[in-house]
């Protein structure tokens, strides 16, 4: 029998899992600990890296687990999007993995349990995430769900702490009530259309009444919806998160609402085409955006004011998906990977602030650029990027998804744009006040400062550097900025890319045949061309649909080619900054 | 797909009480309250297989509509187990609360002590000073004996609590 490359697409579960029980066994040892942990989230990503090229310009491709074919046993489906999240969370999870190292495996005098819990624990909430992003059935995203929100319960209150434990319990029981939403409507759409798999509801469901429909959309959509953090349903993650050791807010923030994300674009392209409660998905973005950024404004704990700005960035992945074309979703993939990126760096280097000055409030923080320029440094590039600062990536992600919206051209799309553009803004207020408090005025004007800020030379003060920030912290930290800087760079290709991405989503047909095979989708393949066709804007560039669906037109338009089996693939074309045709 | 009635109602009741115990502020009575609604949910996917037919082990000549739909006790297994780990977990969080605070109550956050000393709002049910002994029952138990206390019928439950609390300021002012 002749195995591909992605048939070992299953590992990306497994490696962490065993790496998670081998962990376990060398609880006595912390050493051992360690080294396995780091390899087997290294080897994770390597196996990931191949997985993407693979698929780079492939498609998709389902593994059907022990053999049973589709909609019968269990799949695994990996396709552009999945790749280039495992991809994306794999290196996040690695660099804060260093990180959390060099702290001492997150404040190791407040684990000093009888068992030595991080690393397996972080173990296994990598293998619940890879296993969220894989699923090919609905049951299976449950169980990866529930695996990763498990780990997530345990790291969150590690220690044991009152402020933990008080964090702790409002978090598990929002996400087990969220949960169990999940399960309830995994129920009924079991009794409506006799199957879980994903490939095999996405024929199934259209058949259903429309009443039906609409109730299982909705229910996914607000189980999803309390994991992702979107508005209505956001208050629990400022309240839990901050209280947490900074390796594990800045994982948390970056990941585990973004595999909320995930899951709605998956089961909102898949499941639920159409779109039928757009509008009512935008006004929840757009409150999202608003609300979450006036609560940011409003806080003084950089913990808490970057937990606002990640609900409130979270609305811009709901608008995005909310708009239903490709060009929206193209920039919806790319900031969420860029997303992932800067949240959890900005988390990272807030725990570096916290270090080194003692509090992480910014009344009580000043002149820190001055002590250590590289702190500066490693805060500023990311929280410029986070605003949407042009050369950065968050820029190029937020105009791909205001495009979107203009060219959509509705009065509803605008309202969203003119929020995303004031959302921006206050974005860089709550910054940029971080910044002109915390590193640029002087110490000595500080109310109530630490004494660990008043150094009585600059001499001393970087002498102290040296003890509270340790290169084996600073240096991960300044890997994720650099990844995050190599979005910039390569916008280019990674734009074409997840325009691809989004394609073979809306087209359906790419997942469809790798999960069913060709033959079932063959015998439905012209419904489903008719009704993307009748439903996405601009699927086919080159029929004019574009021009009139996309009154800018800009260099982030795709070049497309479709090949004889009827599957895209994007020319990668030499193209300078994609930014530079949109000035 | 015929579905088994009783089930369904006692499914309903579960989840309705369910919820109502989650709406408490009292953690174990939230505790009570997932359990309720796990197993009502448990019940929901259970129902999913309609209704009882033979055992899914194929046989010549059975019609297919004869055997039982045996994926959903599959996945009713899964969340059985999930939710029995929940449960464990949230046990643990909730007796370490009750070590670290001697609370068994969801306790205001962060915003809501800023907003509220921001306006200067006073509830004197919720602000009033009162004893950290918020359980039902550790105040029944007589320490030094060990014995349980009894309550008088004359006596209703709130006032034996407020005596208590007065008691334990005026030790607390001696």
């Amino acid at each position: 029998m002749q195995f591909e490359v992605v048939d070992f697409v299953p590992l990306a579960v497994l490696i962490p899992f065993f790496g998670a029980a081998f962990a376990f066994a060398f609880y006595r040892n912390q050493a051992t600990q360690k080294a396995i942990t780091i390899g087997a989230l290294i080897l994770t990503v390597l196996l990931e890296l191949v997985l993407l090229a693979e698929v780079w310009h492939g498609g998709a491709h389902a593994v059907q687990l022990a053999g049973w074919p589709a909609p019968f046993g269990i799949s695994m489906v990996i396709d552009r999007f999945a790749a280039l999240m495992l991809v994306v969370s794999s290196f996040i999870t690695l660099a804060v993995l260093l990180y959390a190292v060099g702290q001492g495996a997150a404040e190791e005098k407040n684990d000093a349990g009888p068992v030595s819990i991080f690393y397996p624990t972080y173990l296994i909430l990598v293998a619940g995430v890879s296993n969220a992003f894989l699923a090919g059935d609905l049951f299976n995203l449950y169980v990866g769900f529930e695996i990763f929100l498990t780990a997530s319960y345990v790291l969150l209150t590690l220690g044991g702490g009152e402020a933990r434990i008080r964090a702790g319990v409002t978090y598990v029981v929002v996400s087990i009530l969220s949960s169990m939403l999940f399960l309830i409507t995994i129920g009924l759409m079991y009794a409506a259309a006799g199957t879980v798999n994903l490939a095999d509801l996405a024929l199934k469901l259209s058949e259903l009444d429309r009443g039906t429909q609409l109730m299982l959309h909705v229910m996914l959509l607000v189980a999803f919806g309390i994991k992702a953090a979107v508005f209505p349903l956001a208050f629990w993650l400022p309240d839990s998160y901050p209280t947490a050791p900074a390796p594990v807010t800045a994982v948390f923030a970056g990941l585990l609402t973004k595999v909320g994300i995930y899951a709605m674009i998956r089961t909102e392209t898949l499941l639920f085409p159409g779109e039928r409660i757009n509008t009512v998905l935008m006004i929840v973005a757009g409150l999202t955006m608003l609300v979450g950024i006036l609560g940011a404004l409003a806080q003084a704990d950089i913990k808490r004011m970057l937990s606002f700005t990640l609900i409130s960035h979270i609305g811009y992945l709901v608008f995005g998906l909310a708009l239903s074309s490709v060009i929206g979703m193209a920039a919806t993939i790319y900031y969420v990977a860029h997303h992932i990126t800067i949240q959890t760096t900005l988390f990272l280097v807030t725990g570096l602030i916290e270090r080194r000055a003692g509090t992480a409030n910014v009344d009580r923080l000043g002149g820190l650029a001055r002590i250590s320029p590289v702190l500066a440094l490693l805060f500023f590039i990311p929280a410029m990027n986070l605003a949407g600062i042009p050369p950065f990536s968050g820029f190029v992600g937020k105009l791909g998804i205001m495009q979107g919206g203009i060219a959509e051209n509705t009065w509803i799309t605008w309202t969203l744009v003119a929020a995303s553009v004031l959302t921006s803004l206050l974005t860089l207020l709550a910054v940029s006040r971080i910044w002109a408090r915390g590193f640029w005025r002087r110490a000595e004007d500080v109310e109530d400062p630490e004494r660990i800020m008043l150094q009585k030379s600059l001499v001393h003060a970087r002498a102290a550097n040296k003890r509270l920030l340790p290169a084996s912290m600073v240096a991960p930290t300044a890997m994720l900025v650099t990844m995050s800087l190599a979005f910039t760079v390569f916008a280019g290709p990674l734009m074409n890319f997840s325009r691809a991405a989004a394609q073979d989503m809306y087209e359906r047909t790419p997942y469809l045949e790798a999960v069913l095979g060709q033959e079932r989708v063959d015998g439905v393949r012209e419904e489903l061309v008719d009704f993307t066709t009748g439903y996405v804007v601009d699927l086919e560039p080159n029929d004019g649909g574009a021009a009139e669906f996309a009154p800018v037109r800009t260099s982030l338009q795709p070049e497309v080619e479709i090949d004889e089996r009827g599957s895209a693939t994007v020319e990668v074309e030499e193209q300078a900054e994609p930014e530079g045709g949109d000035e | 797909m015929t579905i088994n009635l009783t089930l369904l109602v006692v499914m309903g009741a579960m989840l309705a009480v369910g919820i109502y115990l989650l709406l408490e502020r009292s953690l174990t009575r939230v505790l009570l309250g997932i359990i309720l609604i796990s197993n009502g949910v448990n019940l929901l996917i259970l129902q999913t297989s309609g209704r009882a037919g033979e055992p899914p082990i194929v046989r010549d000549g059975m019609e297919a509509g004869d055997y039982l739909d045996p994926l959903p006790q599959a996945l009713l297994l899964t969340a059985i187990v999930i939710a029995f780990a929940m449960v464990a977990l949230l046990l643990a969080l909730i007796y370490r609360s009750w070590v670290l605070g001697r609370q068994d109550e969801v306790t205001d956050d962060e915003e809501d002590r800023r907003v509220a000393a921001t306006i200067g709002a006073h509830d004197p049910e919720e602000d009033a000073d009162v004893g950290t002994e918020t359980s039902e029952f550790i105040d029944a138990v007589d320490p030094a004996t060990g014995t349980v206390r009894s309550v008088s019928p004359a006596e209703p439950r709130d006032d034996a609590a407020t005596a208590l609390t007065e008691g334990s300021r005026g030790a607390g002012e001696s």
